[in-house]
């Protein structure tokens, strides 16, 4: 689907006409990603996120499959190759930099990206596919970030593979065999870290594959916008190309030179210096932590420290799940009409003084030894993640007596919406 | 139906966290607090300004040059640096034929190409640094049970290495006072020795560096202990990190070039976005 008022495109020379008739792929390019995709004109800076996120998506692949072809999936080597690149590769010091910080700021974007969709409600009627489709993505990310960071062999890859696959162990009945079977031993050992070479290897195309879903899914309603009102007409857009093209360029310029700074000066500085120690299964870390981006989830996963029916390991393993799994569900938890959080002052004061808190809380609390306060303070954080998705949204969204929004997204943006001020050729349709 | 069931979800996983919560607080508040020399009397490295430090930095390489005479008379006693090779050491400042001789002087596994036995032979400036013990065992065995570890590797895999190398080669002491009158049981167990700068205060290495003048620098700087473990902290940050000086050097004209461009991206913006934005009157 697309709007009415969507340019057209128009070969402009016969080999263009040829290939328009044969194989209309610059028409679909253009339709997606061009002039042919009209976009509400009102669009933040949140809303570069998502190209953004793109971006590093590829950035990984590139460096990911030239790194691949230095590195050795073997117990015995890995680590060794690893250093290989750094030392002997020529770039191969960048390429690895770039790769690990960028799975780093690949978060970074899509948790700006996500938070940007939890603040603007974009989950809701008629996005609920592409939000469905975008949490799958951020699965599939932390499943190969995992697997990624356990290919070097170093302390952490290893003790991080044994901690993460350790909690299959703590399914009833099933768990330990499943652990092993996963494994392909009782502990990660050269099996598993072939295996996850290959699976590391191989879901990045996965996740390729459904960022294309994510992306045609957005093209059916069109991209949401910070009022929250639909398009209406067409001075409510702009076409992708020029306007957002040219200010994506402008935002991945700003994100490069952050991204950049870390590669060249701080390369180090989001990693753990354990994970430059090679894999030893006979010490263990004083403190095992997974990568920074799952510090909040890893504090969920140690919030649970007592036996409440099943194990506590249990609790942890489930609530650590359904922190995630929740997401799923919240088109059909916010049940307000209103979409934006500018417009909606109760859900605004939970989200600036509730949920993003307890994201940091969680964020310290999973990154810092498993000791008190940490473990009370990350146990309140937890308590209140999931009132938050589960309690208050729901009861927030029927309680809640929303601002009057904008006629339309031209009113948000030119203070009044009047048809006699439209240029000519724009004829209001609602 | 899905906000009735997400609310005793919800409910539910709140009742069992906030039941380990009462239960941790429970203990936290009746357990009796026993304090821990480790946390208490465990310094961080101290600040060392090392010339490759810094966006700017470059590498010392007299100073490295210096580091590698103290690895190689005092630390390649039990310590190897197996990732590194002797060509490498063209790269802290020495010509093709130094390189050349400083491979020679260390023996390096081999096969006598007459009969194939396992020899030592000269090292070659394509060979590694050799491993010191044949295996672990060995290593274990000849150093009280603890296996002195691999070098190369070291300034980046402590926090803060190459001051934390340093703070360490210098910081073994007697064991301070405050700590002996606070904990009366603490001790330092016979093959282990006091140091400060250690997690948790008690290191299986003896004392290296011990004394002025243990190795005699050829470009003649005094040999004091501080200098001697700032020299070799220096080196072990070159080993570590080879490309470190190349890397920060490449890194500038490309966050210049990245400016520029962004600068012209942004110019671009606002002229492509200049006829669609409301005027302000």
């Amino acid at each position: 689907m697309s709007f009415p008022w969507a340019r057209q495109y128009e070969p402009t020379n016969g080999f263009m006409k040829f290939m328009d008739e044969k194989l209309p792929l610059p028409r679909f390019v253009y339709n997606a990603v061009g002039a042919g995709y009209p976009v509400p004109r009102n669009l933040s800076y949140f809303w570069n996120f998502g190209v953004l996120a793109g971006f590093f998506l590829m950035l990984q692949i590139v460096t990911g499959i030239v790194l691949a072809m230095h590195y050795a999936a073997n117990a015995e080597v890995a680590f060794a190759t690893t250093e290989h690149i750094m030392r002997d590769v020529n770039w191969g010091w960048l390429m690895r930099y770039s790769h690990a910080n960028g799975a780093s700021f690949f978060f970074i974007v899509v948790y700006i990206h996500i938070f940007r969709g939890l603040f603007y409600s974009s989950y809701k009627a008629p996005r609920e596919m592409i939000w469905l489709l975008g949490v799958v993505i951020f699965l599939l990310m932390m499943a190969t970030a995992f697997m990624g960071y356990v290919l070097p062999w170093g302390q952490m890859s290893f003790w991080g593979a044994k901690v993460i696959t350790g909690l299959f162990g703590a399914i009833p009945l099933v768990g330990e065999p499943l652990q092993v079977w996963l494994l392909g031993g009782f502990a990660p050992d050269n099996a598993a870290l072939n295996r996850f070479f290959s699976l590391h290897f191989l879901l990045p195309f996965v996740i390729l594959g459904v960022v294309i879903l994510h992306i045609w899914a957005l093209h059916i309603p069109g991209s949401s916008n910070p009022t929250g009102v639909e398009i209406k007409k067409e001075s409510d857009t702009l076409p992708f190309h020029p306007y957002y093209t040219a200010k994506d360029g402008f935002g991945l310029g700003v994100i490069l030179i952050i991204f950049m700074s870390f590669v060249f000066f701080v390369p180090n500085m989001l990693g753990h210096p354990d994970n430059y120690i090679e894999a030893n299964p006979l010490a263990t870390p004083a403190h095992i932590v997974p990568e920074w981006y799952f510090y909040p989830f890893y504090a969920i996963l140690r919030a649970f420290t007592f036996d409440f029916i099943l194990s506590a390991k249990l609790w942890g393993v489930i609530a650590m799940f359904a922190s995630i799994l929740v997401w799923f569900f919240l088109p059909w938890l916010d049940k307000s009409p209103v979409r934006s959080g500018h417009y909606r002052p109760l859900f605004r004061k939970f989200f600036w003084f509730g949920l993003i808190p307890t994201m940091v809380v969680l964020f310290i609390c999973g990154g810092a030894p498993a000791e008190e306060p940490y473990v009370m303070i990350s146990q309140i954080a937890t308590a209140y993640y999931f009132m938050h998705f589960l309690v208050i949204l729901p009861i927030i969204s029927s309680i809640e007596k929303p601002q009057p929004l904008p006629y339309s997204i031209t009113e948000s943006v030119l203070g009044t919406d009047d048809d006699a001020k439209m240029p000519a050729g724009s004829a209001a349709t609602a | 139906m899905i906000r009735i069931g997400g609310l005793l979800i919800g409910l539910g996983f709140t009742v069992v966290v906030l039941f380990s919560f009462l239960n941790g607080a429970y203990n936290y508040a009746t357990e009796e607090k026993v304090g821990a020399p480790e946390y208490e009397f465990y310094k961080k490295p101290a600040k060392v300004d090392f010339q490759q430090d810094g966006p700017f930095g470059t590498w010392d390489l007299a100073q490295v040059q210096r580091g590698y005479q103290v690895y190689k008379e005092v630390c390649a006693a039990c310590h190897s640096l197996k990732f590194v090779a002797f060509r490498d050491l063209a790269k802290i400042g020495y010509t093709e034929a130094e390189v050349r001789a400083l491979a020679a002087e260390w023996q390096v596994p081999g096969i006598d190409p007459n009969t194939g036995e396992d020899i030592l032979r000269p090292g070659l400036p394509t060979d590694n640094f050799p491993d010191v013990y044949p295996n672990d065992v060995a290593a274990a065995a000849a150093n009280n049970n603890a296996i002195p570890p691999d070098l190369s590797l070291m300034a980046k895999a402590r926090g803060d290495g190459t001051n934390y190398i340093h703070s360490l080669l210098a910081g073994y002491g007697p064991i301070p006072e405050e700590l002996t009158a606070k904990y009366p049981d603490f001790e330092t167990s016979t093959g282990l020795y006091f140091n400060e700068y250690f997690p948790n205060l008690n290191i299986a290495m003896a004392p290296p560096l011990t004394a002025t003048d243990q190795v005699t620098y050829t470009d003649g700087t005094p040999a004091t202990v501080p200098q001697m473990s700032q020299d070799v902290a220096a080196f072990l940050a070159w080993t570590a990190e080879p490309s470190l000086v190349e890397r920060k050097q490449t890194g500038w004209p490309i966050l210049g070039f990245l400016l520029f461009a962004t600068i012209l991206a942004y110019l671009s913006k606002q002229q492509i976005w200049a006829a669609v934005k409301p005027k302000k009157d």
